[in-house]
């Protein structure tokens, strides 16, 4: 067990390496000169040199490398080009507002898969279940962007029941929740129908197995089934595919912050695309990749640890 | 009994979430204002960069100049409290207001004056308006609280002129940190800046008319994305966007009872810019043949929604000199693809740099297709206002462009010289306009004038498109914002929220 | 029961009209799709305008069709590509085994790490945005995602008997895998390209949408309805039509690829990646 546990955790880290490596080398090496890529082909030679001497890019690429490592382990991200300002402060900022968008999200997607993916399962082979499926199948192929203008359609402009996007801030708690309503929406329902498709699969598959056929010979009512052993039991393969949505999460709310014009990191990501401030893009997008990483390994470890048999696959 | 329970805590979500949407929103204070702007400056010194934003927030706001210019044109004092003309209209004796004081605490005299303006006057100075400072031959502090001012030749505009954002009177000790961090003797202070968001001023308790001044804190939100725009108007983000990007929303919010719409007018002409020093627009025929190709109705109508007015030279159909020159070069394809190809251009590329905003990029592509119709490929490439300045404006980097001219009188950029963006020497005119300058009866001024129009569009200098108009809406509470522009700044002192 | 499941039928109708309308919208369409009629903005369907006309007055059918170029363009490239570089993988590692199948494993799975979005994100930041760097974004992503599929379809059919055979015959690693190995994993390949498509193709209009892909005048799904947000008051329908087309084409390609799955490998309780 420990064995395994080590293996995995180097693995973790090495993967980890390899994204900043990856990330480095495509926001600092490909440009040529990250320098001239801010700055513009036209600026001056001595406001280019300026800008490499505070980059420090006129050391070898490794000792670039490994200073931004160290310097972002101990919290120091660099500074925005275009903003000027330290690009810890920029994420600190905004990143309530992710995060509030992210975990809202998830949670309601978590609850409508549940629901519908249980449901099928009990409806298995007839209307309810086929119903359901075909919904999940047109979730898949909605774009989340595009169910949000939907969303937008009926919701802010034709009825006027809420805004078409904005944030007002935490001050008024009212209007900063009516604000967040359409975009966890939009975000929660495209997940939830690849969920739902999951959670019916696990949950059918639970259902087969000897004890809760055990349960219904010993006549408990079929509710009492699904929701005290199905559910608990389907949860596990469950919960593991949450984690890996994680990757579908990140781009989801990086996708509905531009949707909404919500001032959290995703809407940072892009104001730095359109400014060519490569530290502010280098961190976001590692901050991200970070995630997506770490969520995978933890989900990993999850699996493997509740599930010994899958220890051994490989 | 569990068929129950999920039935009553759904009626108290379903409550819950319907009480959500009928709350009635309460603003939190009615004296801290959020207004929204299209363009963020990259300084906050008017007198060293031309962003007509920086005037439009902090001119008159934060900093103070000699006059001041009501809504209405009209020159009034600000720090100069009265002043008299000599009888041959060359020196100007103004009287400062007494103990102001700058935000920082120092005291404000005479003294800055004179270096405000030697500053601006300076060989090597920056400012993006040195050109009102020419006339002057000196300034002369007469004790801490008068100033002389001395002309080498008469000027009708010179006490409009001293309005402006870029005669802002400064204090030597702070001028140098202005770009970051403004302090001036306004009626606001400068409270911070959070670059790619927000702007903060907050209200100075000591200037001379505090005891007017309603508003307690100012917030500008910079937002150039028409639909993002809507979006935190409709959210209630913001209180106030005096010039909103998008005229295809006027209508939703004509419709809704929370705000109004404003349609005023702007001394924004704007222009398709083309620069005159490059080939191949330093030949006329091209330049003829861009204004034949150009349909303006066409970009007025589906860039801005016909709710602007089109223009035929460089002056709006407001003004007193306006002669209606749209006709010379009327809409004619055909005649563009013969003048294209008579100048030997027909089938090139050219580029069509643009500044990020709704009105710019929406002309922009409606242009492109009229141009490819004409046999010209122009390729669009849309830019950062930081961008914009550096390559296009200041290293005259571009083909073509698109931009709106927001400042009052200034047919005199054509007047500037090969050194000002548009690459246009022309002796004739800058000798046409030296003479409206100083031209001091006001029919015979607009004479002159209509001639500058009726040559600048002959030589057709730039494509002149249409005059921008400002589309401004606000919550009803919002009171006293002016409703035309007809400087770049927008005093903030007599606004209020219900 | 050899019924031919739905999903490939349904699949395969809509992909066929999709592919045609593409391939068709290269010779024809209703109306040149650049062509601008501003005076004739915002016109209702009727029978010049078939879908009515956009903010310029340019024919929405028209662009629909030209739009449809792009995101096929877009997905057949990026998971040719993809494909093919993480099928070469999975076939490499699984042919030399050992630490280095391993290694490469680990290598193709840097792609896990990296949303398709996030890569474009880095690839626009530092060249620019164009439709060029979406389809490398998308193509990165598809790379450890067929480097599996190929080396666990590949492990399989090296311990089929015939493989073992040809081996004990003298025949060289090299010589099997493409003779003997490639073609047999053919089957679950084609399934997940059938099915990265669609993800291809939802994958492009939201970098479109963002920015990030197809740059103007060169029409795209994603980017109309982007233009579309400002005018829902004025004109919903323009914001309706583009997301139609782009359900249709995902789900006619992921329905296909689901059909083309239950029919070459009918396992009940699959979990979908």
């Amino acid at each position: 067990m420990a064995y395994f546990l080590l293996r995995r955790t180097i693995g973790f880290i090495l993967t980890l390496l390899t994204v900043s490596i990856v990330v480095f080398a495509v926001m600092n090496v490909l440009p040529g000169d990250p320098a001239l890529t801010i700055l513009g082909l036209e600026a001056s030679d001595d406001a280019i040199n300026a800008l490499r001497i505070k980059l420090g890019l006129n050391e070898p690429v490794i000792t670039r490398y490994i200073n931004w490592i160290l310097s972002a382990l101990t919290g120091d991200l660099g500074e925005s080009h275009s903003f000027g300002v330290p690009v810890s402060g920029l994420i600190l900022e905004r990143i309530s507002m992710t995060v509030a968008l992210a975990v809202s999200g998830m949670l309601l997607t978590i609850i409508i898969a549940l629901l519908l993916g249980i449901s099928a399962a009990a409806n298995h082979r007839k209307i309810g279940d086929w119903g359901i499926m075909f919904f999940s199948q047109l979730g898949i192929a909605i774009p989340a962007f595009w169910l949000s203008i939907l969303l937008v359609i009926l919701f802010a402009v034709k009825l006027r029941w809420l805004p078409p996007g904005g944030f007002p801030g935490w001050d008024s708690p009212l209007l900063a929740i009516k604000s967040l309503i359409l975009p966890t929406i939009a975000l929660a329902l495209v997940q939830s129908a690849v969920l739902a498709r999951v959670t019916r699969s696990s949950a059918l598959e639970v259902m087969r197995l000897d004890y809760i056929r055990t349960a219904k010979a010993s006549g408990f009512s079929r509710k009492r089934i699904l929701w005290r052993h199905v559910l608990p039991n389907a949860l596990v393969p469950i919960v593991t595919i949450v984690g890996m949505q994680f990757a579908a999460v990140v781009t989801g709310t990086i996708v509905i912050e531009n949707v909404f014009y919500l001032p959290g990191l995703g809407r940072l990501i892009f104001q730095s695309i359109a400014n060519r401030d490569l530290p502010t893009v280098q961190a976001l997008v590692m901050m991200f990749a970070v995630i997506v990483v770490t969520a995978n390994f933890i989900v990993d470890l999850l699996y493997s640890v509740i599930d010994p048999r899958l220890r051994e696959r490989n | 009994m569990k068929l129950k329970k999920m039935h009553s805590s759904f009626w108290g979500v379903s409550l819950g979430v319907l009480g959500v949407f009928l709350t009635p929103n309460i603003s939190v204070a009615k004296s801290n204002i959020v207004i929204g702007l299209q363009q963020e400056p990259t300084s906050l010194d008017p007198t060293s960069d031309a962003t007509a934003s920086i005037d439009g927030m902090l001119s008159h706001n934060v900093y103070e100049s000699l006059t001041t210019v009501s809504e209405a044109g009209e020159v009034l004092p600000a720090l100069a409290n009265s002043w008299t003309i000599s009888e041959d209209k060359l020196t100007y004796r103004f009287n400062l207001a007494s103990g102001v004081k700058y935000h920082d605490g120092t005291d404000f005299d005479s003294a800055d004056v004179v270096f405000s303006f030697e500053r601006a006057m300076a060989e090597d100075s920056v400012n993006p308006t040195k050109k009102i400072f020419k006339v002057i031959e000196s300034v002369t502090a007469i004790d801490s609280q008068t100033i002389e001012i001395k002309l080498k030749k008469q000027n009708a505009f010179f006490l409009f002129n001293m309005a402006k954002g870029d005669a802002s009177i400064v204090a030597k000790e702070t001028a140098e940190d202005n770009n970051t961090t403004p302090i001036g003797t306004g009626p606001f202070k400068f409270s911070s800046w959070k670059r790619g968001d927000r702007l903060i001023l907050v209200k100075n308790e000591n200037h001379r008319e505090a005891s007017d001044v309603s508003l307690e804190k100012v917030e500008f939100r910079f937002i150039s994305d028409a639909a993002a725009a809507s979006a935190a108007m409709l959210s209630e983000e913001i209180d106030a966007f005096p010039g909103f990007p998008a005229p295809e929303m006027l209508p939703q919010f004509q419709a809704d009872p929370r705000f109004r719409v404003n349609i005023g007018s702007t001394e924004g002409e704007v222009i398709l810019a083309m620069n005159n020093a490059k080939a191949p627009f330093n030949d006329i025929r091209v330049r003829r043949a861009v204004s034949h190709a150009i349909d303006r109705n066409e970009i007025i109508d589906g860039a801005m929604y016909g709710k602007a007015v089109p223009i035929g030279s460089f002056y709006p159909p407001h003004g007193s000199a306006y002669v209606d020159l749209t006709g010379v070069y009327p809409h004619d394809t055909e005649k563009a693809k013969k003048l294209f190809e008579e100048a030997g251009v027909a089938g090139t590329e050219m580029t069509l740099r643009l500044p990020p905003f709704p009105y710019a990029m929406r002309s922009g592509e409606i242009i492109q297709a009229q141009l490819a119709e004409a046999g010209i490929n122009a390729k669009v490439e849309q830019v950062e206002w930081g961008f914009w300045i550096s390559e296009v404006y200041k290293k005259k980097a571009y083909d073509m462009t698109i931009i709106a001219h927001t400042s009052p009188n200034d047919m005199g950029n054509f007047a500037r010289g090969p050194k000002y963006f548009y690459g246009y020497d022309d002796p004739k005119f800058s000798d046409l306009w030296g003479r409206i300058k100083t031209e001091a009866d006001p029919s015979k001024r607009n004479a002159m004038l209509q001639e500058g129009q009726k040559y600048l569009t002959d030589q057709a200098v730039h494509g002149f498109l249409f005059q921008l108009p400002l589309l401004g809406i606000f919550k009803n509470e919002v009171k006293g914002y002016w409703s035309s522009a007809p400087v770049l700044f927008h005093p903030l002192k007599g606004v209020s929220l219900n | 029961m050899n019924k031919i499941p739905a999903n490939l039928i349904i699949g395969g109708v809509l992909v066929l009209i999709v592919l045609f309308t593409a391939i068709l919208s290269f010779i024809w369409t209703p109306h040149d799709h650049t062509l601008m009629n501003i005076s004739e903005k915002f016109h209702k369907p009727n029978d010049i305008y078939l879908l009515g006309t956009d903010q310029l007055g340019r024919d929405i059918l028209s662009q629909l069709m030209a739009a449809s170029r792009n995101s096929m363009a877009v997905a057949l490239i990026a998971v040719l590509l993809g494909g093919s570089i993480g099928t070469l993988l999975g076939l490499l590692a699984s042919m030399i085994g050992g630490w280095i199948e391993e290694l490469v494993m680990r290598i193709a799975d840097i792609g896990f790490a990296f949303p398709a979005l996030l890569f474009a994100i880095m690839l626009a930041a530092v060249f620019g945005p164009s439709l060029t760097n979406a389809i490398l974004a998308i193509a990165f992503i598809n790379i450890p995602i067929f480097a599996r599929i190929a080396r666990a379809a590949a492990n399989q059919v090296w311990s089929r008997d015939f493989v073992t055979a040809s081996k004990a015959a003298g025949i060289g690693r090299i010589m099997i895998t493409f003779s003997h190995i490639l073609p047999n994993i053919l089957a679950p390949i084609i399934v997940q390209a059938t099915i990265e498509f669609a993800v291809a193709i939802l994958a492009e209009a939201a970098l479109s949408y963002l920015g990030l892909g197809a740059q103007p005048p060169s029409p795209s799904w994603g980017r109309m309805l982007s233009e579309a947000q400002t005018l829902l008051y004025l004109a919903p329908q323009l914001a309706i039509y583009p997301g139609i087309c782009i359900v249709i084409a995902v789900l006619g390609f992921g329905l296909l690829g689901d059909g083309l799955r239950d029919v070459t490998d009918p396992r009940l309780s699959r979990i979908r990646q």
